[in-house]
This record gives C-alpha cells, sequence and structure tokens, in this order.
C-alpha cells in the first residue's frame, strides 16, 4: 500500500480527523465560521488562481473531500503574506494550514505533478539545507534547468536563461550574483551537525504522526 | 547614547556577493552611525525562508530556527537577535513563538539540536532592523543624525506582508503601517500616500509562477508612480528583488514604462546621514537611483 493509502485506511473516511492529526495547525480547522474574508483578502485569489479559495477549502475538508482537497493547486497558490491570518476573526493560522496541507499532499505523493511552487519548495529547501546557507547561483540554474517534476531540462533551462538575461547582467553588474558560487559559495561550519540535527528532526517528526515512510 | 550590541542574523540574500548585498552595505553603514555594534552570530544558518514548507515540514524548520537561537544564546550571551531579512524576522520569531508555548516542541527541538552539540538554554529576543530603529532609538534620535536631509524627494514607502503581519513592527497597525513613512520624513523625504503599501509582491511565486507575482508588482509600481513617487522605498530583500528587477518584463507584456528605483531605508538613511552612494551601496541597484546619487556627498 502506498502512504497515501495508509493514510486514507488510516482515517478511515474522516478527512478532517486526518488533517487534525496530519497537517500543521489542522485542529484549527473546526474553528472556521465561514465568513469569506480570507478568501476576499488574498491576493493570489484576486487573480483567480485558487480553484478552491481558502474558505472552500476549509469547508471540503469537513465535507470528507479528501481527494479534491490533496489533489488541488490551490494551496500551493499561498505567497505567505498572512492577510488571511490577521483578518480572520476566529484567528485561524490559514497561512499555515495551506501550507501544512501543501506539504502533506506533497509526501503522500499525491499533489499535483508540474505544480512549478511545489518543485521549488523542494528546490530550495534541499539547496539551503546542503550547505546550511542558500547558493543562490545553483538555486536560479535549478530554477531554470529543472522542469517542474525536478528532471534537467536543457532546451527549458536556455529558454528561461534567454528570456532573464537583461536582469542577470543587470545583477551581475550590481554585483547580487556572483557567477563563483558554482564553485561553493557562502556556507556553514559545521554542516555535519545540521544535517544530523535535521536527520533527528525528521524522524521525531515521522514519528509523531505516524506517517509512513516513503 | 551607548553603544546598542545586538547578535546580527543577515540571512542568506544578505551576504556578500548576494542578491541585497547593497542592503548589507548599506546596514553596515547606518550602523556605524548610530553605533549599533553588529556582531553577526557565529555559524549562523538558513531559516529555510517561506518557501521551505513544500518540502520541509514543521519540526525541521522550527529546528533550523533553534539552531540560531542557541548559537546566539552561547556566542553573544543578552543580546536581541536582529534580522535585517523580513523572512527570517518572521520565521524565527514563530519558531520562538512556538516552541515556547508547547513544551512537546521544546523537548523535541531540544532532541534534535543536541545532535548539533548545541541546546536552548535562554530564548533570545527576535527583532527587525527596522524594529530596533524604532522602539530603541525612536524617530526623533534617528532624526539626530540627519546631515544632508532628503529634501524635495518623493518616496513611496512600501512595506509589503512581513514586516507587517502578524506582528507587524512596535505594534502598528497592519492595514496602514506609518513606520516606513515616519523613517522617510525623518530623513527630509516625502512619503506619499498611496494604496498599495501592504499589497504582497507575490514573494516566493516570482520564482515559480512570475506572471502572477508580475501582476502584483505592477500594481505597486503603478500605484508609486500615479501618486506621485520617484522612488520606492522597502525594508524587504525579496520586496526589493522583485519590485527592482522584473520592471522590464512588466514593461514588454502590459505596454508600460516602469523604471522606478526601488530602494532599502537604509540606504535612504545613509544618504542622509552624510554617507556617500558607495556607502549607501547605490552602485548595487539594477534600477539606478540618479536622484539620490545627486544627493550624496
Amino acid at each position: 500500500m502506498s502512504a497515501n493509502q495508509q493514510m486514507a485506511a488510516k482515517y478511515k473516511n474522516n478527512f478532517l480527523k486526518e488533517v487534525e492529526g496530519q497537517v500543521e495547525m489542522g485542529e484549527w480547522v473546526k474553528m472556521c465560521m465561514q465568513c469569506g474574508v480570507c478568501s476576499g483578502s488574498c491576493p493570489t485569489n484576486f487573480q483567480s488562481s485558487w480553484d478552491h479559495p481558502p474558505q472552500e477549502i476549509f469547508m471540503m475538508i469537513r465535507a470528507g473531500k479528501r481527494e479534491e482537497v490533496l489533489t488541488s493547486k490551490s494551496m500551493w497558490m499561498c505567497t505567505s503574506c498572512y492577510n488571511c491570518i490577521v483578518r480572520c476573526p476566529r484567528k485561524i493560522p490559514i497561512t499555515h494550514i495551506m501550507h501544512g496541507l501543501a506539504n502533506y499532499a506533497h509526501r503522500l505523493g499525491v499533489a499535483p505533478k508540474g505544480q512549478p511552487t511545489r518543485a521549488f519548495s523542494k528546490l530550495f529547501w534541499n539547496n539551503c539545507i546542503n550547505t546550511g546557507r542558500v547558493n543562490e547561483l545553483k538555486l536560479s540554474l535549478g530554477l531554470y534547468f529543472k522542469n517542474a517534476e525536478g528532471k534537467i531540462d536543457i532546451v527549458q533551462g536556455i529558454k528561461q536563461g534567454l528570456a532573464m538575461q537583461k536582469v542577470a547582467i543587470g545583477l551581475l553588474l550590481a554585483k547580487r550574483l556572483n557567477p563563483m558560487e558554482i564553485f561553493g559559495g557562502h556556507k556553514c561550519k559545521d554542516q555535519k551537525g545540521i544535517h544530523a540535527m535535521l536527520k533527528k528532526a525528521n524522524e521525531i517528526e515521522d514519528k509523531r504522526k505516524a506517517l509512513p515512510q516513503s | 547614547m551607548a553603544t546598542k550590541n545586538y547578535a546580527f542574523y543577515p540571512g542568506c540574500s544578505s551576504q556578500k556577493g548576494a542578491s541585497a548585498s547593497n542592503y548589507l552595505t548599506s546596514v553596515e553603514s547606518m550602523c556605524k552611525t548610530l553605533d549599533i555594534q553588529l556582531t553577526e552570530i557565529p555559524d549562523w544558518n538558513c531559516c529555510g525562508a517561506s518557501i521551505g514548507y513544500g518540502e520541509a515540514g514543521e519540526l525541521p524548520r522550527h529546528v533550523m530556527n533553534a539552531r540560531n537561537f542557541a548559537l546566539a544564546e552561547t556566542n553573544l550571551p543578552g543580546q536581541d537577535i536582529v534580522a535585517t531579512c523580513a523572512a527570517c524576522w518572521l520565521g524565527a520569531k514563530e519558531s520562538k513563538e512556538r516552541i515556547e508555548h508547547s513544551s512537546q516542541l521544546l523537548a523535541d527541538t531540544q532532541e534534535a539540536l543536541k545532535e548539533a552539540g548545541l541546546q536552548i538554554k535562554v530564548m533570545p529576543e527576535i527583532r527587525h532592523m527596522a524594529e530596533v530603529l524604532v522602539e530603541d532609538f525612536g524617530f526623533e534620535e534617528l532624526g539626530r543624525h540627519v546631515k544632508n536631509p532628503l529634501k524635495g524627494l518623493k518616496f513611496a514607502g512600501y512595506v509589503g506582508c512581513q514586516t507587517n503581519r502578524p506582528f507587524g513592527i512596535a505594534g502598528e497597525n497592519f492595514e496602514n503601517p506609518m513606520y516606513l513613512d515616519k523613517i522617510i520624513e525623518t530623513m527630509g523625504g516625502e512619503a506619499v500616500p498611496y494604496d498599495q503599501k501592504v499589497t504582497c509582491c507575490g514573494g516566493a511565486l516570482a520564482f515559480s509562477e512570475p506572471e502572477k507575482a508580475q501582476a502584483q508588482i505592477k500594481d505597486i509600481v503603478e500605484s508609486a508612480y500615479d501618486n506621485g513617487a520617484e522612488m520606492i522605498v522597502t525594508p524587504c530583500p525579496l520586496c526589493q528583488a522583485n519590485v527592482e528587477i522584473y520592471q522590464g518584463h512588466i514593461n514588454n507584456k502590459y505596454n508600460t514604462k516602469f523604471n522606478i528605483p526601488v530602494l532599502y531605508y537604509s540606504q535612504l538613511m545613509t544618504i542622509a546621514y552624510g554617507g556617500s552612494a558607495k556607502d549607501a551601496g547605490l552602485n548595487g541597484q539594477v534600477i539606478r537611483a540618479p536622484k539620490l546619487e545627486a544627493i550624496a556627498k
């Protein structure tokens, strides 16, 4: 059984319970009073980028729409602007729940394939934990040359690089882009310690959430 | 005023040669004038930023921030952590709140930190540089050092999201924060009122969903222009980059003619304090700011 199937079986059709147990700040979902201020305040929802705006997601969770929620690209539209959080009359940590749903779907392998923010988040995190600090050049190269499924696509890379060349030149001249970073760049000294620390953190979290190793 | 000492958390973008190195340069110059001693937290690590959530999970993110807390308290005991990056500040403050709120999270964090030879004994305070300026100095004191007021220059103070929500600087109202406008005015400039002051620049989606972010950025820049601003000022490295570097793309798509400089508050302050264009990192602008360069000593 896949991780997704295991989790579905474990929570036996009670998606709200699943979200409460597995998703960051999930226990707050039941506090939603459906006022809609979050959806009305969201800058990317303003551009109609959410198939299901946050208000709808909360109701869908309570209605047990497990597959629709987890496979949705909506949560990935969140820019962490916190507009929803500060205006929510119930003080629900909406930003974190959206991120938590996205992370959960990602770990279960059911988040939308080719979702660019999903790919970028993975790229960013793996980049920063590698040496403890972000290597901006490698991050940009990864962004251009890896497709949204994480595979190298030279043609895409060249196209995107060309489209951004004026920006790149501007940053190079401003000394805010360092081509030498390809050889290393800024890093922490205790990388071993950081890796060991994160390994332990992952172990503890997986155990707490009884998330099957995928 | 006696020297003020802080444990400095620059964040990944404010390193030499990185995307906010002009911010770093100007902060160092500004701190010289204000007699602020910033000591970098030894071996500080990335906070994971707002975008790390997809791959990271909860505890790993908190632990990354906690490592910085432990390093600060061990090496620079008693000093507040000061971050210049909005996301570093926000993320660290969130982790601090959650750890203080949950003994289980604290225990889990300590268990993970042990693997890196660290423990949290005392939780430091987490401040943003703008917060330090407003709370520890106050506008009157900040104004005392002005030698070269930015007279006649009109700025749009672009606060954005993360220094504003959810915590806010000095407890200000998040719908219309005034701290940046007040800094601009204290430096002798004019802060134009405009309606996109707290609109999101798109954040990390400027990388992954550029069209969506650029639509938001267009609104911000257009409003700044419409209300008479000659330059935009911001406290966030990602806002600065996003609002500055995509103006060419936005012009291509929307047939606009944007070419407005986007600066950090610390760059304005450095110039107003009598610093040179170099001290203020003005050579680090992708869209140059000739009006500011002209005033600089």
